[in-house]
């Protein structure tokens, strides 16, 4: 037996013939080379087995005689042993490798913001309507522990740390250059600074062009240093110590050698088309203590001018961890939950490792006040987050605000193909190969990325406005405006909600 | 069915309060009048009032007024006040027996002084010493509720038509420079006479009229600080926030009002520097503690009132002079009951306090 | 006047342009019937070369070549200064097809007569150039830029 074993496509393209124009446009937009013309047949004809399913084609058939469909081809039922389960077995078997995936885990696990409903005002109070009367969805970040100071006047003196101000609680999480294109971060930098909001450069560094948008970036500092040195820090509305991911708590990143251009190694200052590992942990960080001391000489670094998140993944004890950072000097924590995306990752890590967003959050939340160091700092949750109630949920539990990956990446094209570790993005997302690059015109993609945002924030103001709350600072922490539905009472309790009806 | 404090209930409610600026008493009896004037706000099932200046011969003692279920709690709270507090005079409440006021508790008075030793080594201050003496007996005691806790005020509250109440209490016997009272239109019939209002905390008290939306916000950061939300009402919550950002973060009362109803960033855009920057930090600052949703309240505080309404002006509040007087109540006609002929009559906009107190400061 | 312009840099020579140019100008409400099984004549054509593609139609020039060049008075520019060509006083010398500097001057599919892009406000799209509504990375743009 080959290393190789025929393994039937899990998805099939089809073609509708009578409507084919052998436009070629397919064959022309396909990077994985799926479509091509037969001059002798006069047709266009598709090889699945190359399919990532990512709908390019689909999306640019002018006819509309594509379709991408799932294969019925089956092995013999088994609840136990499915076709997946059955072909990664086949492929490890061949290959001897680490199965690697790329965004959010698509395993069936409880998405916990379907498992909630919101509130809203009848009779005893009125809603309000946010065509008519203000609807205030500005929020600042930071640490709100500042001692009352006043002047001779008797004035109040602003003795608050740095604090970030988002027009709307949502910011882009980060992604790093190399993971994604130039184009995918120009159109995240400029549609930050158009909102009013901040993007997140990733463990990437920072591209010399973007420096412009400094005043609406996160700069990233992760185990591996990648392009960290003063300018970028310094050029940063604020930084991020990534302490761990979602989508693989645990472990390093990976970027390989082919996406390391001119341009990435430059801005990652490593050497080109050599594999960039940022190791798992930090190696100066074994302990809360150390991490204390990391948060202090970033802010020495930038004389305690801008505001440091610090990045967790979320994990089991991760109240007692955001307890130990809300402690360490830091400004802001950010919590990735485990259907958090990601550009690569051991699949066997993304699918199980790390607990949900949602339970992270409360859990979390719950535990700083009962410590009574919630406003040592703000809360920001990623992980999944994918439309404005996901959001409004996300604030009522606790959240002073949201990072957006997926539905970003969504707008920017993403038809979550799960296969940007593959480097062969038909969006022109996560791949710098320079004719796909240039598929992503960041002209189009920052215009889509504000639409998304704005349609949001209408979304919250028309959801708050129902609750009869105006202003998004009395929706934070609000959980009465939430019920279960659906779930058992260790899930009420973990989320500190009750159940519908009650 | 829960009680109070066992549930959160939203109720509508009528609030009225007089204060006589230059500091010379009135009976109840006034005040009794105005509420009745808005007898459909209230439903029956809960009045109370508040009294400013009532206990000059024990001004500097803390007036503490008691509901009991029954002998057992209050020999229990007994107990614990003889351990914590010099006890300078006790005494059943004298009240009159009317129809209309029924199923009464023990109701007792007591005026304390911490025991000096005990306050010594708590290491907090006289105020916080009470306060958590008072959160102990109510959280901790069956069957016992601390319902007035400030020194030379007192709190009267029932189950019944405010109306009722007053005349229950027989609050025409006593005197104050300053009186607020409310009628309370719960959606529940919990029954409890805890769950009346005002609601008090040392000297502070509240009336509220409106149901906020923002009440578990408020709470869940209010309670960081030692608070306990035991009554689940926004009445409570509301006291807790200017209890936390008067006595402990010394804001001014309007610069708590900057947090509690604060401009819209849009107006404050629009302010001069300096109140931008004061405003603005303001709302940074204690973001939690953003009040939002209808309410009306009138604050009573040793020496003062203080009418504030939500930013969106969701519940009607009238303020009214004449001479040395000021009136504050949910509709003109409550004013206007008992002092027909006025010197100034305004609603006050969304969010703008107004602070009525007595000539020359506290006394 | 609002033209067409064509941004190098955002061109993925996908073609699409051609196929809606093609099916703008058939006359025909649906695509399929339109275009299904026959050779396109479309009035803006993709250049492809190494790693560049760039979609070429009329520039409508300031100064055109064409006009001074058509001898049966066919092509003239309007008022808003579009290159406008009379297919009926054309009478297929090709002389405009061959001076063009930019090539976007052809035969038309019939031969008898050239065709070129008059920003389709001579179909049924009405002056909305069907290769800038379609193409998606908007390399093609309909701008005034005086």
């Amino acid at each position: 037996m080959s290393d190789t074993l025929f393994m039937y496509p899990e998805y099939e393209v089809v073609r509708d013939h009578d409507k084919c124009i052998a436009c070629r446009v397919c064959e022309r937009q396909c990077a994985n080379e799926v479509h091509s013309y037969d001059t002798d047949l006069k047709k266009m004809l598709a090889d699945s087995t190359k399919c990532v399913n990512c709908h390019r084609c689909v999306c640019f058939c002018p006819t509309h005689a594509l379709k991408i469909v799932k294969s019925d081809d089956t092995y013999k039922i088994n609840a136990n042993w499915d076709k997946q389960t059955i072909n990664e077995v086949y492929r490890q078997a061949g290959t001897g490798g680490v199965l690697l995936s790329s965004m959010g885990t698509p395993k069936p696990y409880p998405v916990y913001w379907d498992k909630m409903l919101v509130n809203a005002s009848q009779v005893t109070n009125p809603s309000i309507d946010p065509l008519r009367e203000p609807m205030e969805t500005a929020v600042y970040l930071g640490k709100k522990t500042a001692k009352l100071e006043r002047d001779e006047k008797g004035r109040l003196q602003d003795t608050l740390p740095p604090q970030l101000k988002l027009s709307v609680p949502v910011m882009f999480s980060a992604m790093s250059y190399g993971s994604i294109s130039y184009n995918a971060h120009e159109s995240l930098a400029r549609a930050a600074e158009e909102l009013g909001i901040y993007y997140n450069t990733g463990e990437g560094g920072l591209h010399k062009d973007f420096y412009k948008y400094g005043k609406n970036t996160i700069v990233q500092v992760a185990s591996g240093r990648f392009g960290v040195f003063k300018d970028y820090l310094e050029t940063a509305a604020a930084i991020e110590i990534k302490m761990g991911q979602g989508a693989k708590p645990g472990i390093g990143g990976h970027l390989p050698g082919g996406k390391i251009t001119d341009a990435v190694s430059t801005t990652r200052m490593i050497p080109k088309g050599v594999d960039a590992i940022s190791p798992a942990p930090h190696h100066d960080i074994y302990s809360i203590e150390d991490l204390r001391q990391l948060v202090y000489s970033l802010k020495e670094a930038t004389d305690y001018k801008k505001p440091v998140i610090v990045k967790i993944a979320a994990v089991h004890n991760c109240a007692a961890i955001a307890s130990g950072v809300a402690r360490s000097g830091a400004d802001i924590i950010a919590i990735d939950g485990f259907r958090g995306g990601t550009g690569a990752a051991p699949t066997r890590i993304r699918d199980n490792v790390g607990i949900p967003i949602e339970l992270a959050l409360a859990s979390v939340d719950t535990r700083l006040r009962e410590e009574g160091i919630r406003d040592n700092v703000s809360v920001v949750v990623a992980g999944s987050v994918r439309s404005a109630a996901d959001l409004v949920k996300a604030i009522a539990l606790g959240a002073d605000a949201c990072y957006i990956g997926t539905a970003a990446l969504l707008a920017l094209g993403c038809h979550l193909c799960r296969t940007c570790h593959q480097g062969k993005c038909n969006w022109g997302i996560a791949t710098q190969v320079p004719d796909l690059v240039k598929r992503l015109n960041p002209e189009v993609g920052y215009r889509r990325l504000v639409n998304l945002v704005t349609a949001w924030k209408h979304e919250l103001q028309e959801m708050m406005g129902g609750m009869g709350i105006n202003s998004v600072e009395a929706l934070r922490g609000n959980r009465l405006m939430l019920r279960g539905i659906g779930l058992t009472e260790k899930e009420l309790s973990v989320l500190g909600i009750r159940h519908a009806g009650e | 069915m829960l009680l109070e404090g066992q549930q959160r209930i939203p109720s509508g409610c009528a609030i009225s309060g007089v204060i006589d600026r230059s500091g010379k008493g009135m009976s109840g009896e006034a005040m009794i009048r105005s509420i009745s004037v808005m007898h459909d706000r209230s439903n029956g099932l809960g009045g109370g009032f508040a009294g400013y200046g009532i206990y000059p011969d024990y001004r500097d003692f803390y007036a503490f007024h008691l509901f009991y279920d029954d002998t057992f709690a209050k020999s229990n709270t007994e107990e614990f006040l003889g351990k914590h507090f010099e006890i300078a005079y006790a005494s059943e409440i004298q009240t009159r027996k009317i129809p209309e006021i029924t199923d009464e508790p023990l109701i007792w008075r007591y005026f304390v002084s911490p025991l000096s030793r005990k306050l010594e080594s708590s290491h907090l201050d006289e105020a916080e010493y009470v306060v958590r003496c008072v959160n102990k007996i109510n959280t901790f005691i069956k069957g016992a509720y601390v319902f007035s806790s400030g020194k030379n005020m007192g709190i009267f509250k029932a189950v019944g038509f405010p109306e009722d109440v007053g005349r229950f209490y027989r609050l025409d016997e006593y005197s104050g420079y300053s009186w607020t009272c409310h009628g309370r239109y719960p959606t529940n019939t919990p029954g409890w006479w805890g769950g009346a209002h005002p609601f008090g905390l040392l000297d502070f008290s509240v009336v509220h009229n409106g149901e906020i939306s923002s009440y578990d916000a408020n709470r869940r950061y209010i309670e960081m600080f030692g608070y306990k939300c035991n009554l689940q009402t926004d009445t409570e919550v509301i006291t807790y926030i200017f209890d936390y950002l008067v006595r402990r973060k010394k804001l001014t009362l309007e610069e708590a009002s900057h947090v509690v109803a604060p401009s819209f960033w849009s107006t404050i855009a629009r302010k001069g520097e300096e109140e931008q920057s004061q405003e603005t930090l303001l709302r940074k600052m204690f973001s939690s503690l953003l009040v939002t949703g209808p309410f009306s309240i009138i604050l009573g505080y040793t020496g003062g009132l203080m009418a504030l309404g939500d930013r969106l002006k969701l519940r009607s509040t009238v303020v009214a002079e004449r001479g040395d007087k000021a009136y504050i109540a949910s509709e003109e006609s409550a004013i206007r009951v008992i002092e027909p002929d006025l010197d100034t009559v305004w609603a006050p906009a969304g969010g703008e306090p107004v602070i009525f107190t007595l000539y020359g400061g506290r006394k | 006047m609002k033209r067409i312009y064509v941004e190098e840099k955002w061109c993925l020579g996908c073609h699409l342009c051609e196929y809606e140019c093609a099916f703008a100008n058939s006359g025909i409400a649906d695509m399929v019937k339109a275009l299904k099984g026959k050779e396109i004549h479309p009035r803006i054509q993709v250049e492809d070369g190494d790693g560049v593609h760039f979609a070429v139609n009329c520039r409508h020039c300031t100064d055109p070549l064409c006009v001074k060049s058509c001898i049966a008075g066919a092509l003239s520019k309007d008022g808003d200064g579009m290159v406008v060509i009379d297919q009926n006083k054309c009478v297929g010398c090709y002389t405009c097809v061959m001076v063009c500097p930019y090539g976007a001057i052809m035969p038309a599919e019939n031969g008898k007569v050239a065709q070129k892009c008059m920003l389709c406000t001579d179909n049924m799209k009405q002056g909305e150039p069907n290769c800038v509504k379609y193409c998606i990375n908007r390399a093609i743009v309909f701008e005034d830029r005086g």
